[in-house]
């Protein structure tokens, strides 16, 4: 498996960037995670990142974007609650780029 | 690794010229993006798959076993020993090229290694090396090669070029199945651990948990709780279905991705709808919760073992019958397999709907019927209320999954619902549907991320055929009854054809559901505001 040095620390991730061992990360590893991408985590971001890993913890796969949606519009409003606010704070896709974030296994879609 | 870029103007320039040296001294080039991860060694070892490594196909060192030459030969005599079907197919080729064209990534990429029979000449000429007498003696004169590092590395990056499709195998005056080549050329390399990621991971998920995705029992049912929340606001009707219940009539088991991935998520909804409305005495399983089964794309044994969970929680639940979602390669294995493998399923009655009376004899042995064939037959006996005009904003077209048309002979059904559910529908052309149907482009495990080049190579003659209807006739809409084809063709639509969506019947049946005490509808499955009605098209 290939590693990254990310913070100081060497942390295992596999061919696209994801961490394989999910009870290492911290908070700096999301952070330089981010500035590998040009991107300065602000609080909305650490909304969504600890939004996913809370999912994570009771379900044990990251939800699937609708959910994400609508979960993120309950819990913070209707005006954060719609794909276009979470494509603007991670531009790569809210799944993809704020999964490898907060640490998360790359969501499948469909097998 | 960069993102793939290709245009797709640039891409759908293919050259046919073939290289300028024989096939046979031609060494395979592994390209980005044409190819996927290998699997993690965790995830075989989690199923007891041998070899499992950290290796990469660009890698030049695969770390093989030391005796894996004598691995794959003692492996490929077992199986010309244990399928008739294997020995036939590779004594029995006389290379007329009937095949050659007819295969979408050889349509795609213009490699003449994807054309069947060269495909197949892979492990033709190592099998007529080995295990023939002209082979042994005559060698090169028979067509027999030596099994090298080389050769294996091309069986790797061909074999993962092949979906097992078996369009092929129509053209074919001998009726010889490609299909069945490519899974025996998977099986012996997954007998030194060359397994992909993708396949691997859902292998080893379905095994521990159930399905592909990993789902757990409540991800499962918070799921399917998210759906009736929508259907609730679509219709203001509260569902309350069933999950893990002894004693009902009908088990329903469809693939993992109807639960969690868009827009099998529509479909979905169309089956709890459809099932509510008819009173359908049936329940979901958290631990059949997975009708694909990519076990099959790596050994027959392994198909088996994560195929057996289906006729087990039948048993268990006490069920009549069991009722299929919308897939494609599942009901290739269900219907050509399940029985002989984990049959017979004696325990369960012939299927009968409730609804119309009609006995579903074709399942008579496996005692599971495609959904497909239980909504037309509703529709046929006129049990159903549609409202064909809420979805008069679709113009419709229909791509046969390769399994279900060419696996089970599925034709006529899914035509006959979507005709009764929507007001606009094109075929496309002739060759390209039905029995002659082309592949998504990403079947058999390939509809990874990161072979996105392949994929959209092997989805160009798909694409060309929804193209043509679109711009003759203004399809925006390509149905089909498949998980993988909903997540693959949505992939390649938005490359190939931009402004075509992609969805299951399902979903169309549910738009068009009238169903008891609803309110009037506003919007469609998605949620999205239905267009202005266009009134007096309803028929």
């Amino acid at each position: 498996m290939p590693s990254m040095e990310i913070a100081g620390k060497q942390v295992e991730v596999d061919e696209d960037g994801y961490m394989i061992n999910l009870d290492e990360w911290n908070k700096d590893i999301a952070l330089a995670m981010a500035k590998g991408d040009g991107i300065d985590l602000s609080d909305s971001h650490w909304e969504i990142i600890n939004f996913l890993r809370d999912y994570y913890q009771k379900y044990q796969i990251a939800p699937m974007i609708k959910i994400l949606v609508k979960e993120v519009g309950k819990v913070m409003g209707p005006d954060k609650g719609n794909t276009k606010y979470l494509y603007e704070l991670f531009p790569d896709g809210p799944a993809k780029q704020a999964c490898r974030y907060a640490g998360l296994p790359k969501p499948t879609g469909c097998v | 690794m960069a993102k793939f870029s290709a245009k797709p103007k640039d891409l759908a320039k293919i050259r046919y010229t073939p290289p300028k040296t024989e096939w046979t001294e031609t060494p395979v080039e592994f390209r980005e993006h044409m190819f996927c991860h290998s699997a993690k060694p965790k995830d075989l070892e989690t199923v007891g798959f041998p070899y499992g490594r950290a290796w990469s196909a660009k890698d030049d060192d695969w770390k093989l076993p030391d005796n894996w030459e004598q691995i794959i030969l003692q492996g490929m005599k077992d199986l010309l020993g244990k399928y008739r079907s294997f020995q036939l197919f590779m004594d029995i080729c006389v290379r007329c090229g009937a095949c050659a064209d007819k295969c979408h990534f050889f349509i795609g990429s213009g490699d003449p290694k994807n054309m069947p029979v060269l495909r197949a000449e892979l492990l033709r000429s190592v099998y007529r090396g080995n295990f023939t007498l002209a082979g042994k003696i005559l060698r090169k004169l028979a067509g027999a090669r030596d099994l090298t590092v080389g050769v294996l590395k091309e069986w790797w990056y061909y074999f993962y070029q092949c979906t097992e499709c078996r369009r092929c195998s129509v053209f074919c005056p001998y009726g010889i199945d490609t299909a069945e080549i490519t899974m025996m050329g998977r099986e012996l390399m997954n007998m030194i651990g060359l397994q992909l990621g993708w396949i691997g991971g859902p292998v080893a998920a379905c095994y521990m948990k159930g399905n592909h995705l990993g789902l757990e029992p409540h991800t499962i049912k918070s799921s399917i709780e998210f759906f009736l929340d929508d259907i609730e606001t679509l219709t203001g009707i509260k569902i309350e279905p069933s999950f893990n219940r002894k004693g009902a009539e009908i088990l329903f088991v469809t693939p993992s991705g109807d639960l969690f991935a868009n827009p099998g998520t529509y479909t979905a909804m169309g089956y709890l709808m459809l099932f509510h409305e008819l009173g359908l005495d049936y329940t979901w399983s958290t631990y059949a919760s997975e009708g694909g089964n990519f076990g099959f794309f790596t050994s027959n044994e392994m198909a088996k073992r994560l195929n057996s969970k289906i006729y087990a929680e039948a048993k268990r639940l006490g069920v009549k019958w069991i009722l299929g979602g919308e897939c494609g390669h599942m009901w290739r294995v269900l219907s050509q397999y399940m029985d002989t493998w984990n049959g017979p399923a004696d325990f369960m009655e012939v299927p009968k709907s409730p609804i119309t009376g009609t006995v579903f004899d074709n399942a008579k042995s496996m005692k599971m019927v495609h959904i497909a064939e239980f909504t037309a037959d509703l529709i046929k006996h006129n049990k159903l209320k549609l409202d064909k005009s809420r979805n008069d904003h679709l113009n419709v077209t229909f791509h046969d999954s390769c399994n279900t048309s060419r696996g089970m002979g599925l034709l006529e059904e899914p035509r006959y619902i979507i005709n009764n559910v929507c007001n606009h529908f094109h075929e496309m052309p002739e060759n390209t549907i039905r029995e002659k149907t082309f592949c998504c482009g990403s079947g058999t495990g390939l509809n990874a991320s990161e072979n996105m080049e392949l994929r959209m190579r092997g989805g160009f003659p798909r694409a060309n055929a929804v193209k043509y209807v679109h711009e003759r006739y203004g399809v925006n809409l390509l149905a089909n009854v498949c998980a993988i084809d909903r997540a693959t063709l949505s992939a390649s639509m938005d490359y190939w054809v931009p402004g075509v969506g992609v969805a299951g019947v399902h979903e169309l049946v549910g738009n068009a559901l009238i169903m008891k005490g609803e309110k009037e509808r506003t919007q469609d499955m998605r949620l999205e505001p239905l267009p202005e009605k266009e009134g007096s098209e309803n028929v």
